[in-house]
């Protein structure tokens, strides 16, 4: 059987200040021409390392051992990219292997036209004149869909749209016709409906160019939806490798069961035990917002951008309201605003009974205390010089509550047991906890005042999914065991039909659809929220087939 | 090696000592190869400085203003000697003995301009940075106008303002000090600001905001504390150019008396009549002493720049293992 890549024994090595470490250990994988094999894993399983080290590009730390067989596309010239250097690897790239990276405005040079930068990548590979070059980047803009791409060769990268520049990037990889894409993450940056019009364009690549790709992914979903063949990788080594109904039907492995497991899947928000009480019988609302305006005032000349405009919902006590929405859509703005990061621009903001409109500082901060807020990124939202028990017990402090850190020490013990982690973990620093850890610590510090309102800005969206599970779960848990209400902001359908009572739908700063949770994923109303829905890839991919027809379908009749 | 450091991790960690967390300590111990090579000599050179001004009265045989010993001139423009053996000046002063307290001049000047300009520029970006408003745009225009001023220039006119030119021992050290201290300050004054206008859009301190911390204590205890990273790094690199900025004063006269304190700038001036007759000494060795002491600075600075930066760093290449499976 031809293959265009064969891996074999591979291993890669990286020197870093803490020592030698093994990125990926004993790797055997092979692609066929025509066949999309997806790697999956957690962050730091070595997938990255594996796909760039196809294309030899793995930095000069990295010790690399045995071979990496690549073929080009006739199958009659074969290359190990490990032993190539310089000139000859040069060669290799774009011709036989191209790459499509994760973040598609970071991929594309901002100051050179996307005709030029595709342009580049052809004469780099031959004679081949200016004017034929751009003919060529017309003719492959036009066949990964963008419109207009005689006139639009010629515009630069921020004048495309995220899913856009996405397809630039997939086009400049195509133009050479390789045998093979390697794809990073192609879809994690972009919102869910333009990801499955990404994905669609990648299956077209195969089935008209014929190009095999090697689809890099943490999103089961995705993988579900794209791929003939995933291997799964767990700490640097191939754990499981599978044809893709296999796979999702009958895992072999038990790592791969729990990888699975802790997906979140649609509908499984019905298990949430008794129905939460009718809405209106549970009292004052902690939150109210009526025809709610939020503006970003514009530079010089640049009129205002109005993030939010004309939303009216509220939060009842002890109430979860999931707030879902796309990249843009205002949804962290809401949540900034009613924590007082973002001042309110118009209509009306109760929260805790105190009008946000026109609100001093000083008046808002006794409130405070009441609000708990738990950040997205779990990286960046701890003091890097504080331990973890001085970052929870800020709270306290600030309060009055505690005279210090020390003081509060007994408390801030009681919390780490609450959100699960062992008192021992407060001595450390934030650096030396992991992602999931740190969330769990982040629960913590906003649960320090027992608040009558929490608000969670997309808190497991920088998660592995497993990770994402138990920190959800928690969430669950300590929700019960506390009864605050929760603004819980998230673009991931799943993951707030887990938790939320009701769900809001936000479009472009306004609120297209709210009600209970199994209303709105049940039977949306609105066509936005039906795409939204539909757009969201399952991880089975008998039932993610059926799904994709019907996007196809909803997308035909708009 | 892999395996002891995944083992290491499951236990508490120890926090590593005070000691080795020090900036320089700490890169020393990161750094291998060249760059550790340049951090060593760096700090050797620097070193040796330090404790030759400490130790000055030790060291040197006469005092900076000393010209005669037991009532017997030494002579001007001799040679080096048994009696002075870095020879003597056109002043009549032994080298060897004024290049050697030299060094306490340049070390009190630098450590001066450090601290004072540190104190101030740290505080300034800080409030200017995190509160921003007029303050901020007045306190950057005043740091911008003072940029483009040669710092020279700036310290000569600053040194006639304090002491009117001439200058005893304590007067002489504070004016350069503080000449040197106003061009510092904007130095300090933007790094810091930009610092703190970068983690002022940080998850921690909104999260702090959030909490309801007061702006003092979240520009104390959150920001500043993370602001103070690339700190080490000026100050080494200003150091230098602190004695740079001494040793041009005192070379223009602008500097401190002779028989005030001995200050390599002043020599070097007295000097620049005695190449052309081949008096060599007289210049050379505060020349040098100029040189090295810049240069050990210059070395800990950069060195320290490019091993705290992940990307810059030389780590021990990886040879390939030899199979042996466990």
């Amino acid at each position: 059987m031809s293959t265009v890549v064969d891996i074999r024994n591979l291993g890669v090595e990286f020197a870093t200040d803490a020592g030698r470490v093994t990125a990926v250990d004993g790797m055997n994988l092979t692609v066929a021409p025509g066949e999309i094999l997806a790697i999956v894993g957690e962050s730091g399983s070595g997938k990255s390392v594996t796909a760039k080290t196809i294309l030899g590009l793995l930095p000069d730390t990295a010790l690399t051992s045995g071979a990496v067989l690549l073929s080009n596309r006739e199958g009659q010239d074969t290359h190990d990219v490990v032993q190539l250097t310089g000139e000859r690897l040069r060669e290799v790239r774009g011709r036989d292997v191209a790459m499509v990276f994760q973040e598609p405005s970071t991929a594309l040079n901002p100051v050179y036209t996307v005709g030029w930068q595709i342009a580049e990548g052809i004469r780099a590979h031959g004679r081949i004149g200016r004017r034929q070059a751009k003919n060529m980047a017309v003719d492959i803009l036009r066949r990964v869909g963008i419109p207009d791409p005689e006139k639009r060769v010629d515009y630069y990268p921020h004048q495309f749209s995220g899913g856009q520049k996405q397809r630039v990037v997939i086009a400049m990889a195509l133009v050479l016709n390789p045998g093979l894409i390697v794809a990073d993450e192609p879809t994690t940056a972009l919102d869910v409906t333009v990801q499955a019009e990404i994905l669609d364009l990648l299956r077209r690549c195969r089935d008209e160019f014929g190009t095999a790709i090697v689809l890099i992914t943490h999103n089961m979903g995705v993988v579900a939806d794209l791929a003939d063949r995933v291997v799964v990788m767990y700490q640097s080594k191939l754990v499981e490798q599978a044809d893709v109904e296999t796979l999702f039907s009958s895992p072999r492995e038990e790592y791969t069961r729990t990888l699975l497991g802790s997906v979140p899947r649609l509908g499984n928000g019905a298990d949430r035990g008794p129905a939460p009480a009718p809405h209106s019988e549970l009292g004052t609302p902690v939150v109210e917002a009526r025809d709610l305006q939020i503006e970003y005032p514009g530079r010089l000349g640049v009129p205002a951008f109005r993030a939010v405009q004309g939303v009216t919902f509220t939060v009842a006590p002890g109430e979860v309201l999931g707030l879902v929405g796309e990249s843009g859509s205002g949804k962290t703005t809401i949540g900034r605003a009613i924590a007082g990061l973002t001042p309110v621009t118009g209509g009306s903001l109760s929260v805790l009974g105190h009008e946000m409109l026109g609100i001093r500082e000083s008046d808002f901060r006794p409130v405070r205390s009441e609000i708990g807020f738990v950040f997205q990124d779990p990286a960046t939202s701890f003091n890097p010089r504080l331990t973890i028990a001085e970052c929870v017990a800020e709270p306290l402090v600030v309060h009055g509550r505690a005279k210090d850190a020390g003081a509060a020490r007994s408390r801030v013990d009681e919390l780490l047991e609450a959100v699960h982690l062992p008192k021992a973990f407060g001595s450390r620093f934030p650096h030396e906890l992991s992602g999931g850890q740190r969330q769990r610590a982040s629960l913590a510090r906003a649960l320090a005042l027992e608040p009558t309102l929490l608000i969670a800005d997309e808190p497991t969206s920088a998660l592995d999914v497993s990770v994402q599970a138990r920190v959800l779960e928690l969430f669950r848990e300590l929700q019960q065991q506390f009864g605050f209400a929760a603004l819980f902001i998230s673009h991931d359908l799943a993951v707030v039909d887990m938790l939320a009572d009701r769900i809001a739908v936000l479009l472009k700063g306004q609120l297209i659809e709210v009600g209970a949770g199994a209303d709105v994923l049940g039977a949306p109303r609105h066509p936005y929220t039906r795409r939204l829905l539909a757009s969201l890839p399952v991880p089975d991919p008998v039932e993610q087939r059926a799904r994709r027809a019907e996007l196809h379908r909803l997308r035909s009749t708009e | 090696m892999v395996f002891r450091s995944a083992t290491a991790e499951q236990q508490t960690p120890r926090k590593p000592s005070l000691f080795s967390r020090l900036p320089v300590v700490a890169q020393l111990r990161q750094s291998v190869g060249l760059q550790r090579g340049m951090l060593i000599a760096g700090v050797v050179l620097t070193g040796m400085f330090v404790l030759c001004a400490l130790l000055a009265p030790l060291i040197a045989p006469y005092g900076f203003a000393q010209s005669r010993v037991d009532g017997v001139a030494f002579g001007r423009q001799e040679p080096p000697s048994a009696e002075n053996i870095w020879g003597t000046t056109v002043g009549g002063y032994d080298v060897f003995s004024r290049v050697i307290w030299g060094t306490q001049t340049a070390l009190a000047v630098v450590v001066i301009a450090v601290v004072l300009s540190i104190f101030l520029g740290v505080i300034l970006g800080l409030v200017s940075g995190y509160l921003g408003g007029w303050l901020d745009r007045i306190l950057v225009v005043i740091a911008d106008a003072i940029y483009p001023f040669p710092t020279l220039l700036l310290a000569i006119v600053m040194s006639i303002v304090i002491t009117g030119g001439q200058s005893s021992l304590i007067g002489g050290i504070l004016s350069a000090a503080i000449s040197i201290t106003v061009i510092f300050i904007p130095q300090y004054f933007r790094v810091v600001r930009s610092e703190v206008v970068r983690l002022k859009a940080e998850a921690f301190v909104e999260s702090a905001k959030v909490i309801g911390a007061s702006t003092r204590r979240i520009m104390f205890l959150h920001v500043l504390r993370n602001a103070t990273r690339t700190l080490p790094l000026i100050v080494t690199l200003n150091a230098s150019e602190a004695i740079l900025t001494l040793a041009g004063l005192g070379f223009l006269g602008f500097g401190i008396a002779p028989t005030s304190a001995a200050e390599w700038g002043y020599d070097l001036n007295r000097a620049l009549a005695d190449t052309a007759s081949g008096i060599w000494w007289t210049g050379v060795f505060p020349g040098v002493a100029i040189v090295l002491f810049v240069l050990g600075l210059t070395l800990v600075g950069e060195s320290v720049n490019d091993i705290s930066d992940p990307r810059l760093r030389a780590r021990k290449r990886l040879k390939k293992k030899k199979d042996v499976s466990a």
